[in-house]
């Protein structure tokens, strides 16, 4: 598949500080990838080198096939994770003055501007100055800032701070539509709940190195650890029990005599899950057969650790 | 080059725009007027008003000294007590009573003089008074000596020692300060520019800081276009204040003079006053002396003057100016600039003084030579001793050369140096500057 950035090798060094050592990253064009870790590890220094704000001290970035130009700020768009906006300009004369500087003619600047103040429904907000206005209110106003000028890709850093749940539901489908309409995006978060919703790529960063990437359902696979959480209905739950306790690893247990109700969790030796499936309804009903896969927040917390705690 | 544009254009509008400037742009010249009017329309009132003086003359001295002139009115009493005389004086409304006491001896008449009034007296008065008594005891003392008072009067002639170059060329005592005085003027002004103005860019680079807009700007445009932007775009809002200033300050003062029919050459002579009642006794050459001043003066090349003015200015208040980003790029709020500011301060309060006593004195002495050549404070000295003209008699062409050459390699320099510093420290939120951490960041 097309890449729409690569870093090779990217180091950027602060002082003695490494803020980022060596890091190698393959975006996919038209896919929105999860640029996750903690907070120091290194995810606003990459997003500051895509952007052309720092350069690495060593390694190369490739837009699109080649080296990062100049130029090519044109083509990215970036809501940085601190950001804020002229709080005395007015809206529209900050908005344009914005899109000109991203390289867009007066004209084109303006038109586009009122068809996403119009699908916003913030037409009337145009002649208001920013403290005039919520910190959602402004937040809007900056989401539509970074998409105007229709890049290629698009950098969101912690998107959806600062939105409310409503909200932040209509960016995150605005989100979606400029993915549909084959945008690449780069989403920097360590809120997971978003990222497994949303993105099919994710790099993990720790400690100024990248100690994870890939397509996220892979991932998956490789930190599933064969843990079936099961349900059966028997009539002497402590006897069988016991009886699958000679065959298979049971790992928690519990049943309810009342409801003749077992509820285990069992990790299983790869490919028996047939036999375990086969086993139970021989001698029960089943009510669940689950495979439990880790969420990313389990894999991003697991992965952090194992690679030592935090400072 | 387009960003730049905009960028001045935006970092201009929001400067113009903004309610305190445009208050300050439009109420200072009146302010201003308003002050030099009252004080003019304040003068003349007080000229207006002739001081009342009665003398109880119990001597037989002084029957003529005491003539009225146009500030000071004369009233003698005869004949009658002291106290009485107090009282008329007191009821009449009269400033003071001036009691001369009856003596054979002129000295003991005028040490037992006395000078009675309701509040504490005005010094020139009392200088007039006084002024009135030494003449006379002058002329008494002469007589004593066997002067005549045409003797004494040749023997006073004033002494000025007349002045040359060697080519011949006749010098004016005091014209080195008044061609100083003119290029401290000029000094003054990028001193004064530099302050008002470096401090706006560097609120402005702080506003973006804190309000967290830099960011999204410099994903957009290169820190340093946005650093020349800010201080080009503050520097014309700069401008067009000094242009509006001067030319309403201009044109309101000449409407008010019209309004208050105020003579403006009142305010020169107002200061004058107390010579009025003294013993007055002008130059006769003064009028042609001054009539020389006039010509050293038009002779001053002014045109090489503004024009060396706008390359000191440009270039003195871009050095300092980018000082005032990298200050602002620094710090995360304006109160933790004081540490940063007095250091880039010092320089050009030195240059004022320094310019102010040394060139005054000697406007090619090494001092002046030295605080001309250096970067930092070139700017302000160099154009106060321009006015004495390049080459000959003036700056040696090879100090000027250098003085600019090393104006402009500062230039390069600071700019550079405070681009690197700004670069950084707009990206750095709450961490409190120190001078190792900027020297730190020199690095990155």
């Amino acid at each position: 598949m097309d890449k729409i950035l690569v870093t090779n090798e990217v180091t950027k060094q602060f002082g003695k500080y490494t803020a980022l050592n060596k890091v190698s990253l393959e975006i996919p064009k038209n896919s929105i990838y999860g640029l996750l870790g903690p907070n120091g590890a290194g995810k606003t220094t990459l997003i500051r080198i895509i952007n052309q704000i720092t350069y690495p001290d060593s390694g190369e970035v490739l837009f699109d096939g080649a080296p990062l130009k100049p130029h090519d700020i044109t083509m990215i768009g970036y809501l940085p994770e601190e950001r804020g906006l002229y709080k005395s300009m007015k809206v529209g004369e900050q908005a344009l003055y914005l899109a000109q500087l991203k390289g867009l003619g007066k004209a084109e600047a303006k038109k586009r501007l009122k068809f996403w103040f119009d699908r916003f429904e913030i037409g009337d907000w145009w002649n208001k100055k920013i403290l005039e206005l919520s910190k959602g209110m402004a937040q809007k106003i900056q989401f539509i800032v970074t998409v105007l000028h229709e890049p290629k890709l698009l950098i969101f850093d912690e998107p959806f701070s600062g939105f409310d749940p409503i909200n932040a539901n209509i960016i995150k489908d605005e989100i979606l539509k400029l993915k549909a309409n084959g945008t690449s995006i780069i989403f920097s978060t360590h809120r997971m709940e978003s990222v497994e919703e949303l993105c099919e790529y994710i790099a993990l960063l720790h400690r100024s190195e990248k100690i994870l990437d890939g397509k996220l359902s892979d991932i998956k696979k490789a930190y599933k650890k064969n843990i079936f959480k099961v349900g059966v209905e028997v009539e002497n739950g402590d006897m069988f029990l016991k009886e699958l306790e000679t065959k298979f690893e049971i790992k928690s247990s519990n049943y309810v005599a009342e409801d003749r109700q077992l509820d285990f969790t069992v990790q299983l030796p790869s490919d028996s899950s047939k036999s375990m499936l086969r086993f139970l309804s021989e001698n029960g009903n089943v009510n669940h057969f689950v495979e439990t896969i880790p969420s990313a927040n389990e894999i991003f917390i697991r992965t952090v650790e194992s690679k030592g705690a935090y400072e | 080059m387009n960003k730049l544009s905009l960028i001045i254009q935006r970092e201009y509008l929001a400067k113009v725009r903004n309610k305190s400037f445009v208050i300050m742009t439009f109420l200072s010249p009146i302010l201003m007027v308003g002050m030099i009017v009252l004080i003019a329309y304040l003068t003349k009132v007080n000229d207006d008003g002739t001081k009342v003086i009665s003398i109880l003359n119990e001597s037989d001295y002084f029957s003529n000294d005491f003539n009225s002139t146009q500030h000071t009115a004369y009233v003698r009493f005869n004949d009658i007590s002291l106290e009485t005389a107090i009282d008329s004086t007191a009821r009449a409304g009269y400033v003071g009573l001036l009691y001369i006491p009856h003596d054979e001896d002129l000295e003991r008449v005028a040490s037992n003089a006395f000078f009675y009034t309701g509040t504490t007296p005005n010094s020139s008065l009392i200088d007039g008074l006084e002024n009135t008594f030494r003449a006379r005891l002058r002329e008494h003392r002469l007589q004593q000596l066997g002067v005549s008072a045409e003797e004494f009067a040749r023997m006073d002639k004033s002494f000025e020692i007349k002045t040359s170059t060697f080519e011949g060329v006749q010098n004016l005592k005091g014209i080195n300060e008044i061609k100083a005085a003119i290029g401290g003027g000029f000094g003054y002004l990028i001193m004064m520019f530099i302050i008002i103005y470096g401090g706006f860019v560097m609120r402005s680079v702080i506003e973006e800081k804190t309000s967290r807009i830099i960011e999204v700007i410099i994903s957009s445009v290169k820190p340093f276009q946005l650093m020349l932007g800010k201080i080009i775009g503050t520097s014309l809002a700069g401008l067009t204040q000094f242009a509006i200033w001067i030319l309403s300050a201009g044109l309101l003062l000449s409407i008010a003079f019209v309004i208050f029919d105020i003579d403006p050459a009142a305010l020169k002579t107002g200061g004058d006053m107390a010579n009025g009642m003294g013993m007055a006794a002008p130059l006769p050459s003064a009028s042609q002396t001054m009539n020389l001043y006039a010509q050293e003066i038009f002779n001053i090349p002014w045109l090489m003057l503004i024009c060396f003015f706008v390359v000191y200015f440009v270039l003195g208040y871009l050095i300092y100016s980018s000082i005032y980003a990298a200050i602002g790029a620094a710090v995360d709020n304006e109160t933790d600039t004081q540490q940063f500011i007095f250091p880039i301060i010092l320089p050009l309060i030195l240059a004022i003084y320094v310019g102010f006593f040394s060139v005054f004195n000697n406007p090619h002495g090494p001092i002046a030579v030295g605080f001309s050549l250096f970067p930092l404070t070139s700017p302000i000295v160099m154009l106060m001793r321009l006015p004495g003209g390049i080459g000959e008699g003036g700056v040696p062409v090879w100090q000027l050369i250098t003085s600019i050459l090393l104006l402009i390699a500062t230039f390069i320099g600071i700019v550079w140096l405070a681009a690197k510093i700004y670069r950084v420290g707009i990206l750095m939120y709450g961490k409190k500057a120190s001078y190792k951490e900027l020297f730190k960041w020199l690095k990155y």
